[in-house]
């Protein structure tokens, strides 16, 4: 249950001496639904394992039978392979891409569906803005980088991919090198998870926010204005929000393919 | 209100759940490993399949094109050499045909000739035959009359063949001036 339902369950309101449920941290931990030898199951777990079914379970019946004509899920499924395996995979890495499709596609679909549990009824929680979604695959994006670095390079070409620029004045080359190597090899990885989980926490904060609000202001007064005003915003927050699912999805899965672009290209 | 939540206090949420990280890690391989091992792959190959049909249409297409193209031009070909071919063998029984009527011609001549020769070769054969029973008959009255005339028989034969002879080359000398 989410801090909104059960909002909703109360008779918390302006006028009846409560204070405003505002909602903070707090509003993204969850009391775990079962536990297990002192492993707690809580609700963003079961909506990153029912992600994971969605996604399995609508390209287990769009593909698993595929015909030459397709039917209309295996049409909106080639759609959504398509657009990973065009506009991302040979996009960005090339001709080396298609070898990346599944990586690039499983990350996408699974992002983008644990951001959309964001406005579904019911989950009203994206899994993706407790931290621990995006630092897995941050780090498995990363693990990849680092590997196909090495991978491709040897020893010596995969640091000096990461850390060395050509043609510097002496002076600038260790500060570059230090930079480089921060940038590649730290600030990649944190801003690559940062930027989804923040973008998550922000939106469904802001939708928690107005809608905790319209309900507390919701009294025999002229706050019931201010009440329906801050419903249109929570409405128009969540509108805004399917834009942002996507694009941050987009974005963790457009980075993951620089990053591999970047480990197979020749040194710099 | 907030018993709901967990109860102790808030965490920094920048340090990230290790039960989380291991299922969304989980989550995300049972994703990656059904698609990239199977789903894929299979989508892979009939969007392949569907490219090789498309493309495979339309160059079955463009072969049809150009073997009609072919036809065409076969037909084309064998029509102008047909055209020839009827100009050539009306020229041939022009050509034909005046050699049959000059042949013709040429052998209605010969016939006639022929024909004419031997017309001329029997006339003369009767001629001859005519003018030898002439001889004889002409001989044997004349002899008659003169046996009857001269009141003696001029039978001896040697007598009668000599005056013949001389009676009929009187007459050839005749014939001769008079030619």
């Amino acid at each position: 249950m989410s801090a909104l339902t059960l909002l909703a369950n109360t008779d918390c309101h302006i006028n009846a001496g409560c204070a405003f449920p505002a909602p903070g941290l707090h509003s993204f931990q969850y009391k775990p639904i079962f536990s297990v030898g002192g492993i707690e199951f809580t609700k963003p777990m079961l909506l990153a394992v029912i992600c994971m079914v969605i996604v399995v379970g609508f390209f287990w019946a769009a593909f698993n039978k595929p015909k030459l004509v397709p039917g209309k899920l295996q049409l909106v499924g080639e759609i959504g392979y398509n657009f990973i395996a065009k506009s991302i995979a040979t996009e960005v890495i090339g001709k080396k891409g298609k070898q990346y499709i599944p990586f690039l596609m499983s990350i996408f679909f699974f992002v983008w569906l644990m951001n959309i549990m964001s406005i579904i009824p019911l989950a009203q929680f994206p899994a993706t803005s407790r931290f621990a979604f995006p630092v897995a695959l941050a780090l498995l994006v990363f693990v990849t980088y680092m590997f196909l670095t090495f991978k491709t390079h040897g020893l010596k070409g995969g640091v000096k991919n990461l850390v060395w620029i050509e043609g510097l004045p002496k002076p600038l080359v260790p500060l570059i090198i230090l930079l480089e190597f921060i940038q590649n090899v730290i600030t990649r990885p944190f801003t690559l998870a940062v930027r989804l989980w923040a973008n998550m926490f922000a939106g469904h904060m802001l939708i928690v926010m107005f809608s905790a609000a319209a309900w507390y202001l919701v009294t025999p007064s002229f706050l019931s204005v201010v009440a329906g005003g801050s419903l249109l915003l929570a409405i128009g927050m969540t509108a805004f929000e399917v834009l942002i699912q996507f694009l941050q999805a987009y974005i963790f899965t457009l980075l993951a393919a620089i990053y591999i672009s970047g480990a197979l290209e020749e040194a710099h | 209100m907030m018993t709901f939540l967990a109860e102790e206090g808030a965490q920094n949420p920048l340090i990230p759940d290790t039960v989380e990280l291991v299922v969304g890690l989980i989550a995300f391989f049972i994703v990656f490993g059904v698609l990239g091992k199977k789903l894929l792959p299979t989508i892979q190959k009939t969007l392949d399949e569907r490219q090789d049909a498309i493309e495979g249409g339309l160059e079955r297409a463009q072969e049809a094109q150009t073997e009609a193209n072919q036809t065409l031009e076969q037909y084309k070909a064998q029509l102008a050499e047909a055209r020839h071919e009827a100009a050539r063998i009306t020229e041939q029984a022009r050509e034909q045909g005046a050699a049959i009527i000059a042949e013709m011609r040429e052998e209605g001549q010969r016939q006639r000739d022929a024909i004419i020769a031997a017309g001329h070769t029997q006339t003369e054969a009767d001629r001859r035959q005519v003018t030898v029973a002439l001889r004889q008959e002409v001989g044997r009255m004349a002899t008659d009359l003169a046996g009857r005339v001269v009141g003696e028989s001029l039978e001896d034969s040697a007598r009668q063949s000599r005056v013949i002879d001389r009676f009929l080359e009187e007459l050839e000398e005749k014939a001769e001036a008079a030619r």
